[in-house]
């Protein structure tokens, strides 16, 4: 105290220097010995990894014994329900887009055991998040790919988890996702299916375009924004409608748009929703994996009324992807090449036939004879279900049409289905 | 759709190649379309004196950045502006991004990515390839603007640079 106050400051400060000074050479000398980590890489989680609670297990075993994590799932064998379910831990499965969804879906599927998980993210854990599953508040600020391999690898260390913290939607990551595709599975052959959980239409569209292009099958899976309805769709290029073949399907909700608030926000959500989606998509993936039961190729969820209506979409022989038009010449040429054998080759597709059906439940049937050559409009979609808006009308017919005129021709068609709507709302009550 | 949005669609002139940047020669040609689309409609802004934004692109035209401005009580607040042409465009439209506001209103997705109206995506939909960036700042980032920024000012949240 009694030492001249200048003094005192100037020594803190050049001791305050000094230390900042060697820190900061520490820190890149840490930064060199670390593995470099890009955002294209397959990056390993930035925290300290967590230690497994045991060991990789080499063969699954049936045994019931508490310590066996698989006693559950080789239970579906002795039941009759899965032929081979060791099968799963060759299986590698893409998850584009882990949020509320996507996360959960890749969980499922950890806690399954399956083989190998890529999962496609370029967004951050946020609380804002919280009201959804599987992320925790401390993992706030990560990157919710590594986030998500953090939580995984502790669950299921059998699991192998490569992450990609990038937007697959721009040029270059586009090439990286397409390799990924193509090259990613446990014996760097092709994924057997892709999973889509993302949020928005960009993001689908370059899905759709990788996978008809790859020949890739996949699952679409969405929910609304209002959180009251969801979907999924599984689309096998040529054989089912791609996702540029028809304007999204959506689950109708009955609520009148108008009514509808949306001040404020972009978009709602519920972790139950998500998680009934989340269910749908794993289960038939599953199902389409280990060949069992019926995959469905449409299931929709109105949350409002609790209704599940179920459809089949043919391909739009018109589609304007031309890899989807590639992919359904070749379907068709496969189809009448296999016709003879049809009787004795059991499919994914074969109808289970039920011996007692009491409450005379009846599935939609996904007719196959040729191409639908009408074009998509909601009528001849399953009751509940309708197009996110009418398909595209033959172009020509618009050309010389000034934008304002197109805008102001589309603003009065929007305005007459709102019209007719209501007046079909009115008609039912 | 307001009048002034209405006549400045109407002045800038339509795409008519359908190709991304995947498409080599084609892209090439798209990207002559864009431009010149956008000349034409910052041209008409400037002649309407209602000039509010500048765009350029780097090499391949795959990435894009500039400034849009918005006068508030006769004070210029200005934005830096960006996007990637998405491998699916013009199917899609870019996601256009004022990476400054984010975190400051709702009506915006991770990176700034402005949160577009229900009307906008439909629109680009039935309007591909004829639609191009030209069109999506007028019909998407300028209603935004109009709307977002004088309730960013008049909640504090925004200031002028100086």
């Amino acid at each position: 105290m009694a030492k001249n106050p200048a003094t005192t400051i100037k020594e803190l400060t050049d001791r305050l220097n000094g230390s900042l000074g060697r820190l900061s050479a520490q820190q890149s000398a840490d930064i060199e010995q670390s593995p470099p980590r890009t955002s294209s890489g397959f990056s390993t989680v930035g925290q300290k990894q967590p230690v497994p609670y045991r060991e990789k297990i080499q063969k699954i075993s049936a045994e019931v014994v508490d310590s066996n994590p698989y006693s559950r799932l080789m239970a579906l064998q002795k039941m009759g329900i899965v032929k081979d379910y060791e099968k799963i831990r060759e299986k590698t499965v893409a998850v584009v887009g882990v949020g509320g969804v996507g996360s959960v879906v890749a969980e499922m599927l950890t806690r399954c055991g399956i083989g190998k998980l890529i999962l496609f993210d370029y967004d951050k854990v946020e609380i804002a998040n919280m009201n959804r599953l599987f992320y925790q508040p401390d993992q706030a600020g990560l990157s919710k790919v590594d986030a998500a391999k953090q939580t995984l690898i502790h669950v299921n260390p059998d699991v192998q988890i490569e992450v990609h913290n990038f937007n697959i939607t721009t040029m270059d990551n586009f090439e990286t996702f397409v390799d990924r595709i193509r090259h990613g599975s446990l014996t760097n052959g092709k994924v057997d299916l892709v999973l889509s959980c993302v949020d928005n239409f960009e993001a689908r569209m370059t899905v759709n375009v990788a996978c008809n292009e790859e020949n890739q099958i996949w699952m679409e899976s969405g929910v609304s924004e209002n959180a009251v309805s969801g979907h999924i769709q599984y689309i096998e290029p040529g054989k089912t409608a791609c996702f540029a073949c028809v304007p999204p399907l959506v689950v109708a909700s009955n609520i009148d748009e108008r009514t509808l608030k949306r001040e404020g926000v972009c978009a709602a959500s519920l972790p139950t929703t998500m998680a009934v989606v989340a269910g749908f998509l794993v289960m038939n993936t599953l199902k389409y994996l280990l060949n069992f039961g019926e995959i469905s190729h449409y299931v929709g969820y109105n949350a409002l009324v609790d209704f599940f209506p179920r459809d089949a979409i043919k391909p739009n022989p018109s589609c304007e992807d031309s890899h989807c038009q590639a992919r359904q010449k070749e379907y068709e040429e496969r189809k009448t090449l296999e016709k003879p054998n049809i009787v004795s080759t059991p499919t994914h597709d074969e109808p289970v036939v039920h011996e007692d059906n009491e409450f005379e439940i009846v599935l939609l049937e996904d007719s196959e004879e040729g191409t639908a050559t009408e074009t998509a409009t909601s009528s001849n979609l399953a009751s509940g279900l309708k197009y996110a808006y009418e398909p595209q009308p033959n172009v020509d017919q618009r050309n010389d049409q000034t934008p304002a005129q197109i805008a102001t021709h589309d603003l009065l068609i929007s305005l007459k289905d709102k019209l007719i709507e209501e007046a079909k709302n009115k008609r039912t009550k | 759709m307001d009048e002034a949005t209405k006549s400045s669609l109407k002045a800038i002139p339509l795409c008519k190649t359908k190709a991304s940047p995947r498409d080599g020669d084609l892209w090439i040609e798209r990207l002559k379309e864009e431009y010149e689309s956008i000349i034409a409609a910052v041209q008409n802004n400037k002649t309407s004196d209602r000039d509010w934004f500048k765009l350029e692109s780097n090499e391949r035209g795959t990435k894009w950045f500039g400034k849009c401005w918005y006068f508030h009580n006769m004070v210029k607040y200005e934005f830096d502006v960006e996007f990637d042409i998405p491998i699916t465009y013009p199917v899609t439209a870019p996601e256009i991004a004022l990476p400054e506001l984010d975190g400051k209103t709702a009506k915006m997705y991770r990176g700034g990515k402005i949160c577009l109206s229900e009307h906008f995506k439909p629109l680009w939909a039935r309007n591909t390839p004829k639609f191009g960036i030209a069109h999506a700042f007028a019909l998407g980032l300028g209603p935004w603007m109009a709307v977002e920024i004088p309730d960013l000012i008049e909640k504090g949240l925004i200031h002028p640079k100086s």
